[in-house]
């Protein structure tokens, strides 16, 4: 019987195409936990100490409903296009593990609050729906930590505070075709979490987590190879360092001639592979049943309907909305609404703006101010790994310098030296510019006397300059900026060089 | 006074209202009653003399103040089943030998909260699971009529603890019969009331969709009194139904005009001949008091509730026992070199062998491939039987059957065979399926060992049960007979 792999190799050059979906995990933002009155901020709490008999899975004990956990849900659910069914339940997942309080975790299996979505991606114009199998909503599992002691004695230690914390479940269908793809549908998928208020989406705390599921076949087929079940991903750039090593590994697998199998591989962050951690001979088998402690969730489509209506801006439809109110180019608006908090300042800053009485001021200033945004901000955001929420610029600062390179205080080249200091002192531009003498020069005579010096000093560009070669008056100018720390105002720099020039070719 | 351990709680509460008594006088009878018969018929797992005389206190000052309702002052045993804050709760399982809950149960709340005295704990089938008593990890408890024969199970030494006047009353738990089975044995009083009547927090789960706590009483007016105290909706079980609590006692008239009564003929197959005969007896006594009876009433699928409870009960309780690791609570095995060898062995020491079965029977159902054969099927089974009984409802106030199809069996004599252990229960376990109300009242003797008289009600109907219980009662003194102890 002819394998699928044997069918591959047969052929000289193979292109493949790959196949991925995504299990993403997002810790809702609720007061308490899922099935208890416990706090579920137990982010810097130290271990066991946001536990009672419930969340401990003690005898007798039994869950109830954190009902925003729900509201959370269906408001996700429905942010994806989801169809809410009126009726939803709970069920129990079967599977011994110390991380498990009771031996099962409370799930949903058959009947999860939200099925048959999409979410729409548009990279770089290309528009694609991602299909989104299901919103379903569970309880977090305890954190386990293995240590080894000096006698080389192995522990697993046990914190409980993570245990019943409430945890979305969002599944994509398997409509992810490139590692690209996945990091730009977790994006997406993040900045609709953090609109909706009901995750951080913080990947790298845990709050946010990702699975992928992954095969490639010879493009064109529509056979579907064994798939390859990714875990331990913790950003998103390992997400797609991760199923890129993945694609191509199981490529190189087939042009050897090896078949693929069913197999999770963890992701190796420092080595930069994924290692085989099960087969699906291994696999668990969870005995999902309904859950006999909890009722069956009914939903009444009035309300339902009432959440849908109550749903905040979501991110494309802000984006959208830059689009047409600010006359941002697509390209800014997709970047700029990714992050909830970035296009938030955007608009504090938009809103700041003195001049923006003509439709054309107010786009031409809202360029200004994404391309603020989006340049040297998110340069000095990453360069210090801040987040805007943290940064000590407030909008009103940023508009501030933005009105004095406009009135001509602060030139361009000063403006990107003031901002780093602004970024890293909180200081006001007005300030900085006072401190260390960065306001522009626009008094000519001033200039004339940097602008003498400079053709004193440069005798070949000038010469180069008579004889035609425009370059040298470029760098005649750069000349006068360098002298000026960038000081000078560029126009009227060029403007006293023309003139003493000419002045000199008369001669 | 030296009988006052005999008294029912209505008799005991109106003493202790005039005065004429005091709890500690109360519960020092009923401390004296059990060193005196404890040794015989091993009834209880805990017994804290200390704080149940503290209590007994502190419910006199209670009643010297004016403060006294119907379980003020009245010692009560419980199941060892429903969790007590700072007194262990066993589930007579090695397991929680030394397991001391931080928390009360809902039910436990509430007798506290009317200063009820809690003696101790009583013994029962290892979480519940069994119908003999035999299964407790620490010792079997004996019929009090018969020493060599079992008091029935799961609950049986809280129906024993009653039958000797151990405690004026107990609660049991039922999830197929374990409160009505061994009440019928003993020849005492036990309600299993509808599913959501009762809260379940802090009873430790064996199936969840089939336990129900309830009383067991000397009488049904007791019954009544407790029944008022325990039931009502709690926010902390979600399925407890937010269905308003009536007074029970209000529903006890001694006549049963106006009540058509339906006997299912189902519920004869198989019966001991001398059990038959005395429910005969039974109904149409009931007739006499004004009843209608129909004889010829049929509920077919009540042949299949056997094997769907044998499903369904299992099937939860190998989730429920799952927690049971060793890691938090409880047993633990030490000598393991990894943590799963941990984990298995604690299993494997800290249960009992009928435990064990169960959470066999109930991973195997739910497994894959055979989940649709086995759980599913046995779901669609238990909405048949749901419905045969809503129908059968439409016609009848209530059903009236056998409690058990035998009376008390000897010790050791089913252990060995846990198929004609679990038929034992087929009488009671349809109700369970169908989350119905239902009471065992005391209805003759056969071969000197009591047989119990089943009332079946509808969803709620606690009250037309505890009526037909009543009017029985009163035309009878089945009740009053007392084991040779």
């Amino acid at each position: 019987m002819p394998r699928p792999s044997d069918a591959v190799i047969l052929t000289d050059v193979v292109n493949y195409e790959t196949i991925i979906g995504l299990e993403v995990h997002a810790q809702l933002l609720t007061k308490s936990k899922m099935f208890c009155s416990c706090s579920a901020d137990y982010a810097d709490a130290p271990p066991n100490t946001y536990v009672c008999p419930i969340c401990l899975g003690m005898p007798g004990v039994l869950p109830t409903i954190n009902q925003k956990a729900i509201e959370y849900t269906v408001m996700t659910a429905l942010a994806l296009n989801c169809t809410v069914s009126e009726y939803a339940k709970f069920d129990r997942k079967n599977y011994p593990y110390p991380d498990l309080m009771k031996g099962y975790q409370i799930s949903q299996y058959d009947a999860p609050i939200g099925q048959h979505g999409w979410l729409a991606l548009d990279t770089n114009g290309t528009k694609k729906r991602i299909g989104i199998t299901r919103v379903h909503l569970e309880e977090d599992v305890a954190k386990l930590t293995h240590r080894v002691t000096t006698e080389g004695e192995t522990h697993s230690l046990v914190d409980v505070n993570r245990a019943g914390v409430p945890l979305m479940e969002i599944v994509s269908e398997p409509d992810i075709s490139s590692p690209e793809e996945a990091r730009q549908y977790l994006i997406k998928l993040r900045a609709i979490l953090q609109y909706l208020g009901v995750s951080t989406g913080n990947m790298e705390e845990g709050s946010f987590r990702c699975d992928a599921n992954i095969s490639i076949r010879p493009s064109g087929s529509t056979d579907y190879l064994p798939k390859v079940e990714v875990k331990n991903m913790n950003s998103f750039k390992a997400v797609y360092r991760a199923l890129d090593y993945e694609a191509e590994r199981q490529s190189q697998e087939l042009e050897k001639g090896k078949r693929l199998i069913q197999e999770t591989r963890g992701w190796v962050e420092e080595k930069g592979i994924t290692v085989s951690q099960r087969s699906k001979e291994y696999a668990h088998d969870y005995r999902y049943f309904p859950e006999p402690d909890l009722p069956p969730l009914v939903f009444d489509k009035t309300w339902v309907e009432e959440v849908r209506s109550q749903l905040p801006e979501l991110p494309e439809v802000r984006r959208d909305r830059f689009i047409s109110q600010y006359g941002l180019p697509a390209y800014d608006a997709n970047l700029l609404v990714d992050s909830k908090a970035m296009a938030n300042y955007f608009e504090d800053c938009v809103k700041l703006m003195t001049d923006s009485s003509s439709e054309a001021n107010l786009h031409k200033r809202s360029k200004t101010v994404s391309n603020w945004l989006l340049g040297d901000f998110s340069r000095m955001l990453n360069a210090t790994n801040t987040k805007i929420e943290e940064t000590k610029v407030t909008p009103k600062q940023l508009v501030e310098m933005l009105n004095l390179m406009d009135e001509g205080t602060l030139s361009g080249p000063a403006a990107k030296a003031a901002f780093e200091d602004m970024f890293l002192s909180g200081k006001a531009a007005s300030d900085i510019i006072a401190e260390k003498g960065l306001s522009q020069i626009s008094d000519s005579s001033e200039i004339e006397k940097v602008v003498t010096q400079v053709i004193a000093g440069n005798s070949q560009a000038v010469s180069d300059f008579e004889v035609g070669k425009q370059q040298a008056l470029t760098f005649l100018i750069g000349q006068v900026m360098r002298a000026t720390k960038g000081r000078a105002n560029p126009g009227l720099a060029k403007e006293v060089l023309l003139d003493k020039l000419g002045g000199k070719q008369n001669a | 006074m030296d009988e006052l351990h005999r008294l029912t709680i209505s008799q005991a509460h109106q003493l202790l209202k005039e005065g004429k008594i005091s709890s500690v006088e109360l519960t020092k009878a009923s401390l004296r009653r059990l060193a005196e018969v404890e040794d015989k018929v091993h009834a209880c797992v805990t017994i804290n003399e200390d704080a149940a005389l503290e209590q007994a206190e502190e419910a006199d000052k209670a009643i010297s103040g004016g403060k006294i309702e119907p379980l003020t002052g009245i010692p009560a045993l419980i199941k060892d089943i429903m969790c007590t804050k700072g007194m262990r709760t066993t589930c007579s399982s090695k397991m929680l030998e030394n397991f001391t809950p931080p928390y009360d149960a809902t039910v436990i709340d509430k007798l506290k909260a009317r200063k009820t005295v809690i003696l101790g704990k009583t013994n029962m089938d290892e979480f519940a699971m069994g119908s003999s008593t035999e299964n407790s990890a620490f010792f079997p408890t004996e019929n009090p009529w018969d020493l060599d024969r079992v008091p029935g199970g799961s609950s049986g030494g809280s129906a024993v603890a009653v039958a000797t006047d151990e405690a004026v009353y107990t609660l049991g738990s039922d999830t197929g019969g374990s409160i009505r089975q061994p009440a019928g044995f003993c020849n005492v009083v036990g309600l299993k009331p509808t599913y959501g009547r009762v809260s379940r927090f802090g009873l430790v789960a064996f199936a969840s969709s089939l336990d129900q706590i309830g009383p067991i009483t000397k009488d049904v007016t007791d019954c009544a009194l407790v029944m008022r105290t325990i039931a009502g909706h709690d926010q902390r079980d979600s399925t407890s139904i937010p269905y308003p609590v009536p007074d029970y006692t209000k529903a006890l008239i001694p006549d049963l005009k106006d009540l058509r009564l339906g006997i299912p003929q189902e519920y004869f197959d198989g019966i001991q001949e001398e059990v038959k005969a005395n429910l005969q007896t039974a109904i149409k006594r009931l007739e006499e008091l004004g009843a209608e009876i129909d004889w010829e009433v049929s509920l077919p699928h009540t042949k299949y509730a056997l094997a769907a409870y044998y499903i369904l009960a299992p099937s939860e309780a190998s989730a429920n026992l799952a927690r049971y690791d060793g890691v938090k609570y409880g047993f633990s095995y030490q000598h393991a070199d990894n943590m799963w060898e941990a984990m298995e062995k604690t299993k494997q020491f800290g249960f009992g062998a009928e435990v064990k079965r169960r959470i066999m029977l109930g991973t195997y159902a739910l497994s894959a491939g055979y989940y649709d054969a086995y759980y599913l099927k046995a779901q669609k089974v238990r909405t048949l039987i749901r419905q045969e009984f809503d129908q059968a409802f439409e016609k009848y106030d209530a059903l009236v059957t056998p409690t058990s199809p035998t009376a008390a069996f000897k010790l050791g004599e089913k252990v060995d065979d846990p198929l004609q252990m679990y038929l034992s229960d087929v009488c009671t376990l349809p109700v369970n399926i169908a989350g119905i109300p239902a009471i065992s009242i005391p209805a003759g003797f056969a071969n000197g060992l009591p047989t119990g008289m089943q009332v079946i009600g509808k969803p709620f109907g606690e009250e037309t049960v505890l009526h037909i219980a009543f009017a029985y009662e009163q035309a009878t003194d089945w009740h009053k007979r007392k084991p040779p102890i």
